[in-house]
């Protein structure tokens, strides 16, 4: 389940660990450019976030210690943002940041890794929840017993419901 | 956004328990009396009866109004609020990995035009 994507296109979610999701993607470029495309503001406000919203917010300080911003506007107005701190910065390889939503949101540790192989690289986001206070420890045994077999319940529900 | 999200950490917190998992899989198939709900459980009345607050209190199910059976029905609505939001981080994910498919592409026939930039 959590083997690396083997094709391009297709982003392969899974559980990772009892507190950790992960997904998969493999694009067709150098991890290089790759590692360009993920961490310079000129760059992610290019693809980062649903196509028809618009990127207000984009800061990144490429550095262990330093700050990340980002911020969305939808057509409707609508805004959404996240921020944290980058706790590790090693060009083209891996990225690894705090990550939080908004004060009510758990924050999360997001590794990202960067793999080479035949031009094609394999991109790895490894999402790892805390459990530093109850609402966190909510969250996150809501993932214990792993998402994929509490979703195969809800469909079950959510099919016998209609 | 608050209550929307202090919600969505009630019902995962309700959910994240296999017994309950099981309390909402049979009321799915129709509504049930405290007594029908323990009966595959081997469990203490008020052990049931606990979990069947915290269901209540998630606003996944509903007590009926029949006075002394009170039969237990189930509310789905936060289960597809919950679908709905682990739907949107795949969405937003899906999207943007789309969109950077395209944009890598862009950038490799920029970077054919021009020359390799430094890295």
């Amino acid at each position: 389940m959590a083997s690396a994507a083997a094709r391009t296109g297709v982003t392969e979610f899974s559980i990772a660990s009892d507190t950790q999701l992960r997904f998969v993607r493999v694009v067709n470029a150098p991890r290089r450019l790759v590692f360009e495309a993920y961490t310079m503001p000129e760059h992610l406000k290019r693809w980062l976030g649903f196509a028809d919203w618009s990127m207000p917010i984009c800061e990144m300080e490429p550095r262990a210690g330093g700050k990340w911003r980002y911020g969305w506007r939808s057509p409707d107005g609508t805004e959404m943002s996240m921020g944290g701190i980058v706790k590790e910065f090693v060009p083209p390889e891996r990225i690894s940041t705090t990550e939080q939503w908004g004060p009510e949101w758990p924050e999360t540790l997001n590794t990202v890794t960067f793999t080479e192989a035949n031009g094609t690289t394999t991109i790895t986001t490894t999402v790892t929840y805390p459990s530093k206070d109850a609402r966190d420890a909510a969250l996150e045994s809501g993932m214990r017993d792993g998402l994929d077999v509490s979703y195969a319940r809800f469909d079950k529900l959510l099919e016998s419901l209609q | 956004m608050k209550t929307a999200t202090d919600a969505l950490s009630t019902t995962f917190f309700a959910l994240a328990d296999p017994t309950r998992r099981a309390i909402l899989l049979q009321l799915s198939r129709g509504a049930a009396t405290v007594k029908d709900i323990s009966a595959p459980f081997e469990m203490s009345g008020p052990a049931v009866s606990k979990h069947l607050r915290v269901l209540e209190r998630a606003g996944l199910i509903q007590r009926g109004r029949e006075a002394q059976w009170r039969p237990r029905t189930l509310d789905a609505t936060p289960i597809r609020d919950v679908a709905e939001w682990a739907g949107e981080f795949k969405r937003f994910w899906d999207t943007s990995y789309a969109r950077l498919d395209n944009y890598l592409d862009l950038l490799k026939k920029q970077e054919k035009k021009h020359g390799k930039r430094r890295s």
